[in-house]
């Protein structure tokens, strides 16, 4: 278990992501209103870039025509066939149990706190000033 | 995380060799096709217009979850449609995934289903040059469809008299919602010019051509409405059967394009058991209907059905028969398959190498 520096917090602001390879496998960052979420960028029914999907709310409905919208900016959709992920979990909202990307603990950092702990920054030299995305896998 | 993991390893454990049977190329605009179209027929698309045989004619009867039914990552970035970009289709298709040959099947703009039948017939020619000098001339890899308008029979058998024994095409390419059932003998001078020229008659879901969208009429959703290509494509089987156009063109070979695979089997059973109790409407089917299908009806595997187990996709393809079955991805389509993970079944080597390319192979005769 290590801990990884992807990214400074300015290069993905609120509805962004961003998607970067660590350790070979490739992650997908989002950013959801201020909270960084990490999860596996591979769609496990077929294989899309979930990093290309479009971001998107929860839709329910109680009854037919009886619609609401929550957790506006927190799954993803899968560019290829749809499948909605949770970013917070990495599970799909269909077969939660069954059909799930790795979701990965993301944090962001002062840069002082990277210099002197034991981090990794593998792309980009740290600086003092900066605030960063870490994530640990 | 296993799930991941396991799928990239088994990806990598062969070289893949594709066939790919069903590519959707577009236009960036009409335009592109105003060299093959006389002038009359250019001032035509300026004053009139193109105009299906149903409402909001250049627009999908029901509205997708994404434009243009596509894959959301198959945007050019130059602009312009999914599959107007050769070079976007090369890096994200035809390379990675190993497609050796792969068949244009133009979708919109739908000729077949123009209200103005000779313009149908105008678009028919335009399209097929199109195919050739901006796709196939370009890229190797591609072949074209020869589009016909088949509502206008004697337009259509021309373009196909045309079109015969030019190695650029490799079929015929009808939707499969015509004004009347496909087997009517209206349709059947095209057969004849099908089987003159060697050409397999393709039949591939698009369009409403005018008729309401499922069964039961024009549904609310757009996933009901994605239910009906199999509903279209047994109404197309059907009627192939009873008419008797297997009798009477008995080289005629048909590809059903994209109309789901779980049915066949099904729908074979129940023509049998019909046919040998009210044989007597039909004296011309003179064999059990399923016997016509194994042997005249071929499918297209995308989008391939996921029962949920290894062996009851492995039955599915045991009863449809494995040599009937030609890959295709649907690319850039949203309900893309991909070579690597779309068969959810523990296949040999052997088949698999047979779905992805040994039976097309086999089927259009490349070498």
């Amino acid at each position: 278990m290590a801990r990884h520096v992807v990214a400074t917090v300015d290069e993905i602001p609120p509805g962004a992501r961003m998607l970067v390879t660590v350790g070979g496998r490739e992650i997908g960052i989002f950013n959801v209103a201020g909270e960084y979420f990490a999860i596996g960028n591979r769609c496990p029914h077929n294989g899309g870039s979930l990093c290309k999907g479009r971001v998107v709310g929860l839709v329910e409905a109680a009854e037919p025509g009886c619609y609401q919208v929550s957790r506006r900016g927190e799954l993803v959709r899968c560019p290829w066939h749809g499948w909605e992920f949770d970013l917070r979990t990495g599970k799909s909202w269909c077969e939660p149990e069954r059909t799930k990307v790795k979701s990965y603990e993301a944090k962001v950092e002062p840069g002082e706190a990277l210099i002197e702990g034991p981090l990794r920054a593998e792309t980009f030299p740290v600086s003092i000033e900066k605030q960063y995305v870490v994530i640990e896998l | 995380m296993s799930i991941v993991d396991v799928e990239r390893s088994a990806a990598a454990k062969y070289k893949l060799q594709v066939i790919d049977c069903d590519i959707h190329p577009a236009m960036t605009s009409w335009k592109e096709i105003h060299p093959y179209l006389e002038k009359r027929w250019i001032e035509h698309l300026t004053v009139y217009g193109s105009h299906l045989r149903h409402a909001f004619s250049e627009a999908l009867s029901h509205p997708r979850m994404s434009p243009d039914a596509a894959r959301v990552d198959a945007y050019p970035e130059e602009g312009g449609p999914p599959g107007s970009s050769l070079d976007l289709m090369r890096k994200q298709h035809l390379d990675p995934n190993g497609v050796e040959i792969g068949m244009l099947i133009p979708l919109r703009w739908n000729p077949g289903s123009q209200r103005n039948l000779d313009f149908g017939v105008a678009l028919t020619r335009a399209m097929n040059t199109w195919q050739v000098e901006r796709w196939v001339k370009q890229e190797p890899r591609l072949r074209a469809s020869v589009l016909v308008a088949q509502e206008d029979t004697a337009g259509a058998v021309a373009e196909i008299d045309a079109r015969g024994g030019d190695p650029n095409f490799t079929q015929i390419l009808i939707l499969p919602r015509t004004d009347e059932p496909l087997g009517r003998r209206r349709y059947w001078p095209i057969f004849e010019a099908a089987v003159r020229n060697n050409l397999p008659i393709t039949v591939h879901v698009g369009g409403t051509g005018g008729h309401p969208s499922t069964g039961g009429g024009w549904s609310s959703y757009y996933m009901e409405e994605h239910h009906m290509v199999s509903q279209a494509m047994q109404a197309v089987v059907t009627s192939l059967v009873f008419e008797g156009v297997f009798e009477r063109f008995p080289k005629l070979r048909v590809v059903i394009m994209e109309g789901g695979l779980g049915w066949i089997p099904s729908l074979s059973a129940r023509m049998d058991k019909h046919w040998s109790r009210l044989r007597s409407e039909v004296p011309h089917v003179k064999r059990p209907p399923s016997e016509y299908v194994r042997e005249h009806v071929w499918f297209t595997t995308q989008p391939m059905e996921e029962p949920g187990s290894s062996a009851a996709l492995i039955d599915l393809f045991d009863r449809i028969g494995w040599d009937r079955l030609l890959f295709a991805t649907d690319y850039p389509h949203w309900d893309y398959d991909d070579p690597r993970t779309s068969f959810k079944a523990n296949l040999t080597e052997a088949q698999r190498l047979q779905l992805l390319r040994g039976n097309a192979r086999t089927f259009y005769g490349f070498a």
